[in-house]
């Protein structure tokens, strides 16, 4: 072959790689669908206000203190800071001159009505599993607010993520459009209406589920505990591994979290506590139960063997015992079992033994209230300790918590308190 | 410490004044018991001392006997970020306006002792022009007297006005600095921020100086003010938090 000739096929194929990138990139698998008939609006209104709670809508688009729905509220990724954009029905900002149509193609292709490819941190992953009605539901909600004209503030990313055309290239790699599930294993409709809810609005495995660099979720991983990049939080798994998962909780535990934010063996905290404040204990008991009665058929994938450590030294555990004594053991109790329902076991607790240490070094030094629910509507506050205790001390005293009472898990190093603390400031 | 290496501290240099600053959830001394408002307010009384009467170390203000309609507008605040300090929003941030309401009058209702007052290290020049400012204020460039909104005893008005008296010089001077560069923010009218505009620094440490060298007479709010405030005060008009 000539020099030319070569050349030419590379060409070729350079284009032909190019443009099905971005046909895969841009393809959208499924028509909208039809918009459902319309039955009663407000009754149309009030379902989608109760889905955009069960989504936590609120959780990206509203700004502490902000108009609601008018967007603003930061998003910390590890590829920078998303803002949630504005949803009220303001023509200029938010979703003003947006369709049914348009909506479900946002949720379920991820793209705005102008055709441009969203960032995943809107995470349609999930949101494509969403049907047309809930859809039309949640959409209808949105056009019932008042709208508010407030500018949408661009996202703060670190290059490349800053180029837009590149979600593209992610896309043709990590987005499938349309509905793929494996059949059913059980199907009793409490069964489909938690996996429709858990993988679809309430979007747990956009935090529960393990992601690669470039942040598509290992799919294949299920819900198996991941750390949640750029807030220093990890989401435990949610499979039936039994001492890092939920194996031991029942249905009823699960239920109890989500509604009221505290539960027998954990109480929501992070993420999951807002969560929680903003979302689930609104929701339905029936739809609580059908999530627990998803949640509750997922098999163990093996993290406790993975959250199984080697014993830490002996002067650290002389130390952090010591600790413990003097900050802890006055609500947490000597043997670890707490107080319930005012302050969590930490024996056993899920947060606690998990894999990846985060969510207790970021409560030691943090603090924090369990959420206001209407379960739970005094909740009692852990102190801030990280102004009191040095990252040695806090080392120290993770250590000797997540290795205490039957508690195996890993020994805390010094950089991990450290990037912990980084995060939290 | 001069005001302005002080100033600098607290705020130019973030928040490194607060790390550093003596261990506080060392002083939890009495026993919890669960369901208590005493018990649910660990988190507060950890760095504001028990029942909320000062943390040890000149940075955390006391919060008892303060109106409840104040500390409840500063939660307000502080959980939608108008009043910038991350640990406040941290622990505030999935509560609602209802606990907030109960909290704010949990505090408002506590009378711990007040501890005697450090005196002042300023030159007693400066602690006269401090003096003068509180209780005159300074007609010429429109500032009025602490004693016009914050009462003549400066034990706070009903509802929302707080007291100045029983606070530390570094959280008093640290407050203009905030008001100034727009880290603490009140509903509009915002006069506080309208009068930290007005005064100098040297004005500001007089004034802290002054306020934190003096012993407290009266422990509760005034139930009323003699006169009109000579401002308008978004916060004292919109009690609640809101407009």
């Amino acid at each position: 072959m000539s020099r030319r000739g070569f050349l030419l096929g590379a060409i070729m194929v350079a284009v032909a790689a190019v443009g099905a990138v971005f046909w895969m990139g841009h393809r959208e698998y499924e028509a909208p669908g039809q918009q459902a008939a319309t039955v009663d609006a407000a009754q149309l209104v009030e379902h989608g206000r109760y889905l955009a709670r069960m989504g936590n809508c609120a959780g990206c688009h509203t700004a502490p203190g902000g108009a609601a729905y008018a967007g603003g509220r930061a998003l910390a990724t590890p590829f920078g800071t998303f803002y949630g954009p504005n949803l009220t029905p303001d023509p200029q900002h938010g979703l003003g001159n947006w369709s049914a149509d348009d909506f479900w193609r946002a949720l379920h292709q991820g793209k705005g009505a102008d055709g441009t490819l969203l960032y995943p941190a809107f995470p349609y992953p999930s949101y494509r599993h969403v049907s047309r009605a809930d859809a039309d539901a949640l959409f209808a909600y949105l056009r019932s607010l008042p709208p508010s004209a407030q500018a949408n503030r661009p996202h703060d990313l670190a290059f490349p993520y800053d180029q837009r055309w590149l979600v593209a290239v992610w896309r043709a790699f990590y987005f499938r459009p349309g509905s793929d599930e494996p059949p059913p294993r059980e199907s009793s409709e409490a069964w489909l209406r938690g996996r429709y809810l858990v993988q679809g609005l309430a979007h747990c495995a956009e935090c529960h589920t393990p992601r690669n660099r470039l942040g598509a979720m290992a799919q294949e991983a299920g819900l198996a505990g991941s750390l949640i990049g750029g807030q220093s939080w990890y989401a435990p798994p949610l499979t039936g591994d039994r001492v890092t998962g939920l194996g031991d909780w029942t249905r009823q535990d699960i239920v109890d979290l989500l509604k009221t934010g505290i539960a027998r063996r954990s109480h929501a905290s992070g993420p999951m506590a807002e969560a929680v404040h903003q979302g689930f204990q609104y929701a339905s008991d029936a739809d609580l139960e059908a999530m627990a009665t998803y949640l509750k058929s997922l098999p163990a994938v093996g993290t406790d063997s993975e959250a199984v450590s080697a014993a830490a030294s002996s002067a650290v555990m002389d130390t952090g015992g010591r600790l413990y004594e003097q900050h802890c053991a006055q609500c947490h109790a000597a043997d670890g079992q707490g107080s319930q329902p005012a302050w969590p076991p930490l024996a056993g607790n899920i947060s606690v033994v998990a894999a990846s240490p985060d969510n207790t070094i970021h409560m030691v030094l943090s603090g924090g209230f369990s959420p206001v629910t209407a379960g739970n509507p005094q909740p009692h506050g852990m102190p801030p300790f990280g102004q009191a205790l040095g990252d040695q001390d806090v080392a120290a005293v993770v250590s000797y918590i997540r290795q205490s009472w039957g508690n195996q898990a890993s020994a805390v190093s010094l950089p991990e308190v450290r990037r912990v603390r980084e995060a939290v400031r | 410490m001069s005001f302005v290496t002080n100033y600098k501290y607290k705020f130019l240099g973030g928040f490194a004044a607060v790390a550093l600053s003596a261990p506080l959830a060392a002083q939890q001394p009495e026993k919890l018991e669960p369901g208590t408002m005493t018990a649910r307010m660990a988190a507060c009384t950890a760095c504001h001392g028990a029942q909320g009467r000062a943390g040890p170390d000149g940075y955390y203000p006391r919060i008892a006997g303060k109106p409840a309609e104040y500390l409840y507008n500063q939660l307000v605040y502080f959980r939608a970020g108008q009043r910038q300090y991350r640990p406040m929003q941290n622990l505030l941030e999935n509560m609602s306006d209802d606990y907030l309401r109960q909290i704010a009058a949990w505090f408002a209702d506590q009378h711990p002792p007040y501890p005697e007052p450090k005196p002042s290290r300023l030159p007693a020049a400066t602690l006269e022009r401090g003096r003068l400012l509180v209780q005159e204020g300074d007609r010429a460039r429109g500032v009025p007297a602490c004693v016009a909104c914050h009462g003549q005893a400066l034990s706070g008005v009903l509802p929302a006005v707080p007291a100045l008296l029983g606070l530390p010089h570094d959280y008093l001077s640290s407050q203009f600095g905030a008001w100034t560069n727009g880290l603490r923010k009140a509903i509009a009218p915002d006069c506080m921020a309208d009068i930290a505009r007005r005064l100098t620094p040297e004005d500001v440490s007089a004034v802290a100086g002054w306020l934190s060298s003096q012993r407290v007479r009266e422990a509760v709010p005034a139930a009323s003010l003699p006169a009109p405030l000579p401002m308008e005060c978004g916060s004292q008009v919109h009690v609640g938090g809101r407009p």
